[in-house]
């Protein structure tokens, strides 16, 4: 015989096991709708592998795992997905959870399984993944995914392996009745997870000495198995994974740690059979069995029931009083929640549906002062102070709670069982726990937000930096160039013009085409842009969008002008030769002061007439440029009155207009020469401009091809660049042929 | 120079105690220069227990000025999305009694919300991407936007600024993932004695 040991507190409440063991396991008609919540397990929902309207065959996946932490979900029974919507799920808040909803056909035909004749032939992973593929989940009631549970991490070596067949908690008969029936299965699913986990040291089935004949029938099982079914007082808590552990082997698992670290696993017996159907059969976990109990039912039972049946339906098939009811539970009287629409279907973990009459399960009386008698600190399971915790809980004291453990709470609700007070301890202590957990996920979110916040804050002041570089940069361009520009011509005369236009014409050819070529690029997009805004324009037939459009067409087209004027007044700059450029700026110099002094006054008159034009348009619209384009047309004015009275002080001295008669007349000439080339190319037509561009782009295209030979000769790396260069300016080029047609 | 120490004991002392003087004073200039504590250590404590919804309703440009202001001596009522909480750890903190959530600063509620687009209206003006204090907006410029739930510290900044209104503040929704238990009610008056447990065994019959 084998030692156990005993845990600490524990409660015995009247077991009233015999009501639903007196028929045997049954089985119920299909309901006509089932619903398949999409997370019945803990962790992350499963994600729905059907459509709506498709047809499924019994066991066919219907919604896969979403990572590990995760379990599939397979069809109950052959029929039509109807479904994919939020419903009542069977959770103490009654809230709706997404949920695949089933129409059996009544056929309950199953999909091609793929059993397996010798599990022991297979190895590890193989059995794992035929786990996790049939989705199994912790049926003991917490519903934590098998598969993970049985890849413990390496460093946790698992030496004994327990099968929890406890079912410490009243009312429930469901592993029970599984062991009675399906104990050579139960064994040979231990003997399979055995397997899995490594060969432990020790493979136990617990199982509390109230149930003679479930004891029999496994120890009968059990025989020539390595298996020890090891039978311990009842006492309520032993059921507990943790508790269970400490009866078993007398060890402890750590707070807040997992058996796995002191070597031990437990599952329940019914995932232990489940495992075995899994592996043996390939069956997924589509049903389980359900204790049915309660006095305002008509038949009391265990029954196999399909996953996703309402507990409406389970309910009608015993003879359902709704009157005598007092409420609907999920899970036992100790650790059940109720529920309030019973439409909520049966999942993995639904291991009772109670249905108590008012006397079976009357109201809780109303809680009185806590008396500090310490019988619930006696009957504590994990040796709290729950006194302490009440106390705590109700003043809101986080910090003290966590020193006292709370999180170590189990809830089983032996505390609130023996308490005199009848006050809800437990309630108290899951809303704390609640409390700390919204508490603690509310400062990692400020955490995140202070940090995304100060990033933020980290990249405007990077940015505004930025920005303040550059300005300052400008600024200083600015003054260097107002400085060289004031130095060196205090007077008109003084600096020597044929000289520096020289320079500058000695300096312009290269210049001149770097920029000519931008200009021409300037132009090409502008023009796209424009043909694009309009094209835009025809489209649209939203009035607001259509005004904004016309916006930015108007400015492209102000922007496409311009580009056209500096490029002109490019090419006239480029295409005077030198000498005569020189010849123009010396005859500027040569022309007699009246005459530049006429020049010099229409030019201004010219100037303030756009700047007027340009303050009006302001004025008009309300800018607030206004003031310095007032500002700017006052100061034009200014100078205009002074040029036009030097004029007429030189009109007075015809003598000095004399002198410089013949030579003027030659400059005249001159003059009128160059402006009309400059007329002339002003005026050239798009057409010719079109043709011009052309030929520059036909040109470009032919160096680059040039070009692109020459790498491909050489073997050089740039020949992707090049080729990619060249369709572009071909494509280009295409696309200018065919607008010149 | 002994012979002058010894003749005069008193320049001997005033010797020792200058000598004395000037070591400890290097060894504190060096620790203080060696050990100097960055930044407030108070200002960040007061920091951590701010909610960082950068609101601005305080009246600082974000929780760590307003953190910064109350480490100066500004008052620790001014925080509305903290709550009544806040300020209760707030006071604890600075060991001063609490005082109750300034009102005029806005109501203190419960309800969590988040900001939520609605993008058919959205003119991608950007507006609210720069005025959100934690990046919590996606978009682009004539490009719908919209926002990251789970980043929304719901502190409102970006409704103001929408040229079309389209941005509602809307309230948390439960899930089933982060629903929790309600503390129970304290039994209403506090004379109940043992033979109320009778009462409602009326229900029952």
């Amino acid at each position: 015989m084998r030692q156990i040991w005993d845990i600490h507190g524990g409660v015995h409440p009247p077991e009233n096991k015999h009501q639903s063991l007196r028929k045997p396991l049954a089985t119920i008609p299909l309901a006509p709708e089932l619903v398949l919540p999409l997370n019945q397990h803990i962790g992350n929902p499963a994600v729905p592998a059907v459509q709506i309207g498709e047809k499924v065959l019994k066991g066919q996946l219907i919604a896969d795992a979403q990572g590990i932490f995760s379990a599939c979900i397979h069809a109950p029974t052959s029929g039509e997905i109807i479904a994919i919507e939020d419903r009542p799920i069977a959770h103490p808040s009654g809230l709706s959870a997404p949920c695949i909803v089933l129409r059996p056909d009544g056929e309950d035909r199953w999909t091609e399984l793929q059993p397996c004749e010798d599990p022991a032939s297979l190895d590890h992973v193989t059995l794992v993944e035929k786990i996790r593929a049939a989705g199994l989940a912790g049926m003991g009631g917490a519903g934590f995914p098998t598969a993970v549970k049985l890849n413990p991490r390496s460093t946790d070596r698992v030496e004994t392996l327990i099968l929890n067949g406890t079912e410490c908690e009243p009312y429930i008969t469901a592993d029970d009745v599984l062991m009675r029936v399906y104990a050579d299965e139960i064994i040979q699913g231990a003997l399979l997870l055995a397997r899995i986990v490594g060969t432990p040291k020790e493979i136990l089935v617990g199982i509390e000495d109230n149930k003679p004949e479930a004891i029999a029938a496994m120890q009968k099982a059990a025989q020539g198995t390595p298996v020890e079914v090891v039978v311990f007082p009842t006492k309520y808590p032993s059921g507990g994974e943790k508790q269970l552990i400490q009866i078993l082997t007398g060890k402890e698992v750590p707070s807040g740690k997992i058996p796995a670290q002191i070597g031990v696993l437990v599952q329940n017996v019914g995932t232990a059979y489940a495992a075995w159907r899994a592996v043996r059969y390939g069956e997924p976990l589509i049903e389980r069995i359900t204790t049915v109990v309660g006095d305002a039912l008509g038949v009391q039972r265990n029954i196999h029931v399909p996953i996703g049946t309402p507990v409406a339906h389970v309910l009608e098939q015993h003879g359902f009083a709704a009157g005598r009811c007092a409420r609907i539970i999920i899970g036992g009287p100790m650790m059940g929640y109720s529920i309030e629409d019973p439409q909520v279907p049966v999942v993995k973990t639904t291991n009772c549906i109670m249905a108590p009459s008012h006397a079976e399960m009357p109201p809780a009386p109303p809680a009185q002062a806590c008396i500090r008698c310490g019988m619930c600190a006696e009957a504590c399971p994990a040796s709290l102070l729950p006194q302490q915790l009440y106390w705590y809980a109700q003043a809101e004291d986080h910090q003290r709670l966590q020193n006292h453990n709370l999180f170590d709470c189990i809830e089983c609700g032996a505390c609130s069982f023996v308490c005199p007070s009848a006050i809800p301890l437990v309630q108290y202590y899951r809303a704390a726990k609640t409390t700390i957990r919204r508490i603690d996920a509310e400062k990692q979110k400020a955490d995140r937000a202070r940090e995304r916040f100060e990033q933020r804050k980290e990249r405007i002041a990077k940015a505004e930096a930025e920005k303040e570089a550059k300005r300052l940069a400008r600024k200083k361009a600015a003054e260097e160039v107002k400085s060289r520009l004031e130095e060196p011509k205090p007077v008109v005369v003084t600096v020597d013009p044929v000289a520096s236009a020289q320079e500058k014409a000695q300096i312009a050819p290269e210049d001149a085409d770097s920029q000519n070529k931008k200009l021409v690029r300037q132009l090409e997009s502008a023009q796209i842009r424009v043909q694009h805004l309009q094209q835009q324009i025809a489209e649209c037939d939203d009035a607001t969008r259509r005004d904004a459009l016309t916006a930015q067409l108007r400015q492209a087209e102000l922007k496409l002008e311009e580009t056209r004027k500096k490029l002109d007044d490019l090419e006239r700059g480029v295409s005077l030769p030198l000498e005569q450029r020189l010849q123009n700026v010396a005859q500027k110099v040569q022309a007699s002061p009246l005459d530049a002094q006429r020049n010099a006054v229409a030019t201004i008159e010219k100037r303030l007439a756009v700047a007027i034009e340009k303050m009006e348009e302001a004025e008009r619209e309300g800018k607030p440029t206004l003031a310095a384009f007032t500002q700017g047309v006052e100061k034009l004015r200014a100078k205009l009155a002074e040029a036009q009275a030097e004029l007429a002080e030189l009109e007075k001295q015809p003598q000095l207009l004399a002198d410089a008669d013949p030579q003027h007349d030659a400059a005249a000439a001159a003059i009128a020469r160059a402006q009309a080339k400059a007329a002339a190319t002003a005026t050239m037509s798009s057409e010719e401009k079109h043709a011009e561009q052309l030929r520059s782009l036909r040109d470009r295209v032919e160096k680059a091809r040039a070009k692109l030979a020459e790498a491909e000769a050489s073997g050089s790396e740039h020949v992707a660049a090049l080729r990619t260069g060249l369709e572009k300016l071909e494509a280009k080029l295409a696309d200018l042929e065919q607008q010149g047609k | 120079m002994i012979d002058l120490l010894l003749t005069y004991p008193i320049i001997s002392a005033l010797v020792a105690l200058g000598g004395l003087s000037v070591f400890f004073g290097a060894v504190l200039g060096f620790a203080a220069v060696k050990f100097k504590v960055e930044g407030d250590p108070l200002v960040e404590r007061i920091d951590e227990l701010l909610p960082q919804t950068q609101c601005g309703q305080c009246g600082y440009p974000g929780c760590r000025p307003y953190a910064e202001a109350i480490a100066n001596g500004d008052a620790i009522n001014k925080c509305p999305p903290g709550g009544q909480a806040t300020v209760n750890n707030l006071a604890d903190l600075l060991g001063v009694s609490a005082p109750t959530l300034d009102a005029e600063d806005g109501a203190d509620t419960d309800v969590k919300k988040v900001a939520f687009i609605r993008e058919d209206e959205c003119i991608g003006c950007t507006k609210c991407l720069q005025a959100c204090p934690v990046d919590a907006i996606v978009g682009a410029a004539k490009q719908m936007h919209t926002v990251i739930a789970d980043e929304c510290t719901g502190c409102d900044l970006c409704v103001e600024p929408c040229p079309v209104d389209c941005i509602d503040m809307l309230p948390v929704a439960t899930t089933i993932k982060d629903w929790g238990w309600q503390m129970p009610k304290p039994a209403k008056g506090p004379h109940i004695i043992a033979t109320d447990k009778t009462v409602p065994q009326d229900h029952a019959a």
